[in-house]
C-alpha cells in the first residue's frame, strides 16, 4: 500500500474500532434534537409548502452531524497523536504533506458520511425522505465534509491541548453549523441575521443539501457548491501553506 | 563512498539556548558509532535535525547521500530512528504498528521481514496485543521493531535502554550487533558510558553544543587517565583535602584517576599522612566515564 493509502485506512480503522463513540453517539445526539423540536415545532413551523417541519428537519440534521463529526475526526486524532508523541511515526517517513493532509481529510470525509448515512437510516420510523436530487446531497456532504476535516487538520494542529481544541468546536464549529439554518429558512429571519447568514458559507452547504432532498431552497443550489467549493480551496492552501512551513510539527 | 551521515556547520538556536553551535560530523557506512554528552548537549536536537523533526538555522544534513530537506523521502527512507520517549498509538496492536509503520514508507509485502524483526526481539506472543496493554519493556521493543520496519541502512537508538531492565538490555544489544554486522550503520545515544564503550567503534562527545572531543574509544580511553585506583576507606572515612578534588565516588567507592604507576606511590603515601585505613583496593584501567568527565570538567575550568 502507498503512504497515502495506509495513513488514510489507519484514520479510518481509528475511527471504525470505537463506532459506538464515533457514530453511534452523534447519532443518538441529533435524534434526540429530531425528536424534541419535531414534538414542539410540528404543528407551528412550516417552512416549505407541502414539506412538513420533520421532514424538513432530517436533511438539516444530516449535515449538522456530517460537519461536525467531520471536524471532530481529524482534530480529535490530530490532537491525540500529537499529545501521546505517536504522530513521530508519521512524520520520520517519506509521507509528503500533501498526502498527510489528504489522508486526514479523506478519513473525515468518511467519518461524516457514515455519520449522515446511520442518521439518516435512524430518522426512517418518521418517513421515507423524499430525495428529489441526489446528486446535490452526495455532492454538498462531500464537499461539506471536506471543508471541516480540513478545518479539523488546522486546529489539530494548532491546538496544543484539548481544551484549546474544544474552544475552537464551541466557540466556532458549534455556532456556525447552528445559526446557518438547520432549525429554519434564514427566510424566516430579521433582515440583519439574514444579511449576516449569506456570510455563513455553511449555511451554502446545509441549503445545497436540503435542495437535494425537496428541489427547493434559499439560494441556488450552484451558487452554493461554487461557495463550499471556494471555502475548500481557501481552507485546504492554508493546511498546506501550515504544513510546509512545519508549523507546530517541526520545530 | 559516501557517508552515512553527513553533518556540515550546523547550528540551531531555541530562543536564548544555542542548541547545535557548529556542528561538523561524518559517520561512515557500517560503523557503530556513540553520541555522548550531559543532558542539553544538543545529542537529541542533532537526531531530530537528521529525522527532520526539527528544523535547523544553518548548515546542512544527509542520510545516504540524500539531503535531509531537498531530498527528505530519500533521506527518510534511508534512516530509522528509535525515539528516546516511550511514545505507542493505544488504539492498534503490535502488528497493526508495524504492518502501518511499513505502509508509510510504501512496502506493499513486508510480513515476513516484521515476523522477523518480531521474533528477534522476543515480541512474536505479543504480535496481537494492544500497544496500551503492553510493559514499559515491551513498548520499547515494538519503538524498536517500528525503526526497523524499512530496512534502513543506518538506524540511530536515542538513549534506548533507558529504564529497560538488564535481560532486555542484553538481547537488544546483541540485536544490534547482529544489524551493524549485516552492514547497518548504527549510531547511538546513551546515558551508560559502558555501553558506549563495550559497543562503539568511535564516540563523539558533545557539550553545549558542540564536539568537544571526536576519536575512536580505544583513543579517547588512551587520551585520558589512563589508570585508576579504586579504593574503599575502612570506616567509611573520607579522603583528604588534597585528593578529593581528584577523585570521583562511585557506590561508595572512591576512584582516583591516574597517569602514571608511579604516581601510585605518592597517592599511597598521601593517604598514609593523613591516617586513613584501606579497607578495599583496586588498580584497573581507565574507563569512558573517567574519559568523560575530565573532559566535561575541563570545559568547566
Amino acid at each position: 500500500m502507498s503512504g497515502l493509502g495506509t495513513l488514510l485506512y489507519k484514520e479510518v480503522l481509528r475511527f471504525w474500532k470505537v463506532s459506538f463513540q464515533t457514530i453511534a453517539a452523534p447519532v443518538l445526539t441529533s435524534l434526540l434534537y429530531l425528536l424534541i423540536f419535531s414534538h414542539v415545532l410540528e404543528a407551528h413551523v412550516r417552512v416549505y409548502e407541502n414539506v412538513g417541519y420533520v421532514a424538513f428537519l432530517v436533511p438539516g440534521l444530516v449535515i449538522m452531524a456530517v460537519l461536525q463529526n467531520a471536524f471532530a475526526n481529524s482534530s480529535s486524532s490530530l490532537i491525540q497523536s500529537k499529545v501521546t508523541g505517536s504522530l513521530v511515526f508519521v512524520l520520520l517517513t517519506p509521507i509528503t504533506y500533501g498526502e498527510f493532509w489528504l489522508a486526514y481529510v479523506l478519513a473525515a470525509v468518511l467519518r461524516g458520511l457514515a455519520v449522515g448515512v446511520a442518521m439518516l437510516l435512524a430518522t426512517l420510523p418518521w418517513g421515507m425522505p423524499q430525495m428529489a436530487e441526489p446528486g446535490w446531497i452526495l455532492a454538498f456532504a462531500a464537499l461539506g465534509g471536506a471543508v471541516f476535516g480540513t478545518l479539523g487538520v488546522i486546529a489539530g494542529i494548532w491546538a496544543d491541548k484539548y481544551d484549546q481544541l474544544a474552544a475552537f468546536q464551541n466557540f466556532l464549529v458549534l455556532p456556525l453549523t447552528f445559526l446557518s439554518g438547520v432549525f429554519y429558512s434564514i427566510h424566516s429571519l430579521p433582515p440583519f441575521w439574514q444579511v449576516l447568514s449569506h456570510w455563513n458559507p455553511v449555511f451554502y452547504m446545509i441549503d445545497g443539501f436540503r435542495h437535494g432532498f425537496f428541489g427547493i431552497s434559499d439560494v441556488s443550489p450552484w451558487l452554493g457548491i461554487a461557495v463550499t467549493g471556494a471555502t475548500f480551496v481557501a481552507l485546504a492552501l492554508l493546511t498546506l501553506a501550515m504544513l510546509r512551513s512545519g508549523y507546530k510539527l517541526r520545530s | 563512498m559516501f557517508p552515512a551521515i553527513r553533518i556540515r556547520e550546523v547550528t540551531k538556536r531555541y530562543g536564548a539556548l544555542q542548541a547545535l553551535a557548529g556542528i561538523d560530523l561524518d559517520i561512515a557506512q557500517g560503523e557503530f558509532f556513540g553520541l555522548l554528552g550531559p543532558n542539553g548537549a544538543g545529542k537529541t536536537t542533532l537526531i531530530s535535525a537528521l529525522a527532520g523533526l526539527v528544523r535547523v538555522d544553518g548548515g546542512s544534513l544527509a542520510v545516504m547521500g540524500h539531503d535531509v530537506r531537498q531530498d527528505y523521502r530519500a533521506a527518510r527512507r534511508a534512516l530509522g530512528v528509535v525515539p528516546q520517549e516511550l511514545v505507542y498509538d493505544p488504539f492498534f496492536t503490535v502488528h497493526e504498528t508495524l504492518r502501518f509503520q511499513s505502509g508509510y514508507h510504501g512496502l506493499r509485502r513486508n510480513d515476513a521481514w516484521i515476523d522477523e524483526i518480531l521474533a528477534a526481539l522476543g515480541l512474536a506472543d505479543k504480535a496481537d496485543a494492544y500497544l496500551r496493554d503492553l510493559s514499559g519493556g515491551m513498548k520499547r521493543r515494538v519503538l524498536v521493531a517500528q525503526a526497523l520496519v524499512h530496512k534502513p541502512p543506518v538506524i540511530v537508538l536515542d538513549e534506548p535502554t533507558a529504564g529497560v531492565d538488564v535481560e532486555l538490555r542484553l538481547s537488544l544489544w546483541a540485536f544490534v550487533r547482529r544489524l551493524n554486522a549485516e552492514g547497518h550503520t548504527i549510531v547511538l545515544t546513551t546515558h551508560y558510558l559502558e555501553e558506549a564503550e563495550n559497543l562503539c567503534g568511535r564516540v563523539a562527545m558533545l557539550k553545549a553544543g558542540r564536539i568537544v572531543a571526536l576519536d575512536t574509544t580505544a583513543n579517547l580511553l588512551r587520551r585520558f587517565s589512563l589508570h585508576r585506583l579504586r579504593l574503599r576507606l575502612a570506616g567509611g572515612g573520607s579522603l583528604p583535602d588534597a585528593l578529593r578534588d581528584r577523585a570521583r565516588q562511585e557506590d561508595g567507592y572512591w576512584v582516583l584517576p591516574y597517569q602514571d604507576h608511579g604516581e601510585l606511590e605518592g597517592l599511597l603515601a598521601a593517604l598514609r599522612e593523613a591516617g586513613c585505613g584501606i579497607a578495599e583496593f583496586e588498580v584497573g584501567q581507565a574507563d569512558l566515564e573517567g574519559a568523560f568527565l575530565s573532559l566535561m570538567q575541563e570545559g568547566a575550568a
